[in-house]
């Protein structure tokens, strides 16, 4: 399953970051952090519970870089 | 503006202000030259300024995330401040001055990204609000998703058109420009199709919709650009790699030139240490190394570039598909549609026994089951609505022709490849064109011929696909070698393969993948989408046109032209090559004056000044260059 969320970011290498972050997650297949478009495409694992994945991938995000949100 | 950098831009100007008063305060000696005084002073504007890149640095340590550009402010500031404290001077200017061009570079880029990426929203602005349905003689606005297929939409002059359909009632004019870059309008009347995303300009048109809100054409094409950026190209790859593993080594490396420096005046030459000379220079080093340059111009390039093209009509499906094209040297045409119109026409008929009205009957008849654009013409040429009945058995020989029964009598209608072998003896013919061979009950009844014309702007198109770097153009065609090497002679086509199969272009075009001297050579295929998608997904890049409403062609493509102009195809590669061009200027500014301010710093011939501008001045100048990207219109 992939879905798509808007995130607010400053700098391109705090949406590196978070992409690393994203990807460490556990349930989380792949992600890809877009910087221009301010735009998260996460592909979760096989019967991922997508919302309780996204609640970590938003807290390890927050742990890499402090001033970022990911809307979910 | 938004109330961040609205915030930012407060605190910016209020601790310049308050660092040139205390400044000039120090220079008409109100303020003591050093001391507590001096120093609580000093540390007010420092504050303003930089409390949360302090903030933020404390808990990327708390976090383990040492080596961000935070971390390196941080340090650096607070190190500069310890040593004007420890060495007894009292300058402290020179670390807020850092703090403060660091966040006047962080708010002029924040300021910049925002601005480009609206713009670029902007540009690409072409999803409909809203879509007017009409119910018991009421126009209702919904939402475009609600609308279900086959209902009646209303499309009032001025508005956009929202879902895909067929007009039922009304004639107009569409702007197409949003979709095609193209502002040439189009006219449609009852019947017609009708794309959504063209803004209707003058008459008020019924519409039923055929398809929902999510496959129309608006929708994918949003959805194709909005997606275009997250496949990343290799410079873009290339600079998070690079940027991985820089800021880790210019910390250590700062570390080992605040430490090893001193260590060796002490213990091999004896001589004093010096660390506060070696530590304002590692200092200086942090400041200058910080890589937001590269991190940000880069994918605002590829962004920019991505964002000007689909304003012209060229649809990137990523910034890989927009590094490559730029390296292209091969560009693959098919003909039919491509550089020549696809709009056949009879253009004679020679050798018949029977009248032409009757042969061109037999052919249209035999044909009638077949969409390709000979037989659409064939029914033209016959002008008459076609009587299924009076055709059966019809059998289409793929790149042959066909064959049917047409009134009791049965037809053959193709090439000569068709004639061969039916064994029916043909007479060539010399006229330039595709020749349709006619056999009825077996015999030879004569031929037509059917001509192609070229689009207006093909020649110039491969004319200056040539001055743009483009080494070979080649065309592929299931046309006789007569036609195919008349149009490519007129039109200044290299190489020409006639009378192929549709897989047997794939298996060219893989041939001439083969034949490339250099992995780095570009091979790029052009079609109208219609049969090409197989050799659209085996080309290094393949480019759809005149995709408007073709959903495969959008889908196996990697460009898409929205329009089916061949000079879009010239301008694709010079958009890409602009992209790219400035792509690599700003890697090889940014990189080159970095690493030249870092040597300057560590032999010591560069102070703290050096490195902000190494730092800001650097990216300043890289965000305005990328920004370049976005100016597409005079390619």
């Amino acid at each position: 399953m992939k879905k798509s969320y808007k995130i607010d970011v400053d700098c391109a290498a705090c949406a590196d970051k978070m992409e690393v972050a994203a990807k460490k997650t556990a349930g989380v297949k792949d992600a890809s952090v877009n910087f221009m478009a301010l735009k998260m495409n996460v592909e979760f694992d096989e019967g991922a519970d997508a919302k309780a994945v996204m609640q970590d991938v938003r807290s390890n995000c927050k742990k890499v870089e402090d001033d970022c949100e990911v809307f979910i | 503006m938004n109330k961040k950098q609205k915030k930012m831009l407060i605190r910016i100007i209020v601790s310049a202000v308050l660092l040139g008063l205390l400044y000039g305060l120090g220079e008409v000696q109100i303020l003591p030259p050093n001391g507590p005084i001096r120093f609580i002073g000093y540390m007010i504007p420092y504050a303003i300024i930089g409390y949360d890149i302090l903030i933020k640095a404390l808990k990327g340590i708390r976090n383990k995330q040492v080596f961000d550009e935070a971390f390196l402010m941080a340090v650096a500031t607070i190190g500069a401040v310890a040593l004007a404290l420890y060495s007894g001077s009292g300058d402290y200017t020179e670390a807020i001055a850092v703090m403060l061009f660091y966040q006047i570079g962080e708010w002029f880029q924040s300021y910049a990204v925002g601005k480009s990426r609206r713009n670029i929203s902007e540009l690409m602005d072409i999803r409909p609000d809203y879509a007017n349905v009409e119910k018991e003689g009421i126009l209702e606005k919904v939402d475009p998703d609600e609308v279900e297929i086959g209902s009646m939409i209303v499309v009032q002059p001025g508005e956009k058109v929202p879902i895909d359909g067929i007009v039922v009632e009304g004639t107009s004019t569409l702007n197409t420009a949003a979709l095609t870059g193209e502002s040439l309008p189009r006219n449609v009347a009852s019947g017609d199709e009708i794309i959504s995303g063209c803004i209707n300009e003058t008459g008020v048109l019924k519409i039923q919709t055929t398809k929902e809100f999510g496959d129309s054409t608006v929708s994918k094409i949003l959805d194709l650009v909005e997606n275009a950026s997250s496949r990343k190209s290799k410079s873009e790859d290339f600079i998070t790699k690079f940027a991985r593993i820089y800021t880790p080594a210019v910390v250590y490396a700062a570390l080992a030139l605040a430490i090893l420096p001193p260590l060796v005046n002490i213990i091999i030459l004896g001589n004093s240490a010096g660390w506060s000379i070696w530590i304002y220079r590692a200092l200086t080093f942090l400041v200058a190394s910080c890589p937001c340059a590269l991190v940000v111009s880069i994918p605002l390039s590829f962004f920019a570039g991505i964002g000007g093209a689909s304003k012209s009509g060229v649809l990137i499906k990523g910034s890989n598909y927009l590094e490559i094209l730029s390296k292209t040297k091969t560009v693959v045409f098919d003909k039919t549609g491509t550089l020549t119109q696809g709009v056949f026409e009879v253009n004679g008929i020679h050798h018949n026994d029977i009248s032409e009205y009757q042969l061109i009957e037999y052919a249209a008849l035999a044909e009638s089951a077949s969409s390709h654009p000979i037989s659409k013409s064939l029914q033209k040429a016959y002008g008459k609505e076609i009587d299924r009945n009076r055709v059966t058995d019809i059998q289409e020989i793929s790149g042959n022709g066909v064959t049917a029964i047409v009134d009791g009598h049965s037809v053959a209608a193709g090439n000569d490849k068709l004639m061969d072998s039916l064994g029916v003896k043909y007479i060539h013919c010399h006229a330039v064109g595709t020749i349709i061979h006619m056999a009825i009950d077996g015999t030879y009844a004569g031929h037509i011929v059917i001509s192609d014309i070229v689009k207006p702007h093909s020649k110039e198109a491969i004319r200056k696909l040539k001055h743009a770097g483009v080494k070979k153009t080649v065309m592929l065609t299931g046309d006789t070698a007569n036609v195919a090497q008349s149009v490519a002679a007129s039109l200044g086509i290299d190489q020409v393969y006639a009378q192929l199969l549709p897989a047997d272009k794939v298996a060219k075009v893989e041939k001439l993948l083969e034949m490339k001297k250099d992995d780095k050579e570009v091979l790029a295929f052009v079609g109208d989408g219609m049969n090409d998608a197989p050799v659209l997904r085996r080309a290094d890049i393949g480019i759809a046109m005149g995709a408007m409403g073709s959903d495969a062609a959008i889908e196996a493509a990697d460009i898409v032209l929205m329009d089916d102009d061949p000079m879009q195809i010239v301008k694709a590669i010079k958009i890409s090559r602009k992209s790219l061009r400035i792509v690599y200027q700003n890697i090889v500014f940014a990189i080159g004056i970095k690493l030249l301010c870092l040597l300057l710093v560590a032999v010591g011939v560069a102070n703290m000044w050096l490195a902000v501008f190494a730092d800001v001045g650097v990216m300043i100048i890289a965000v305005i260059n990328a920004i370049r990207t976005l100016f597409v219109k005079n390619l």
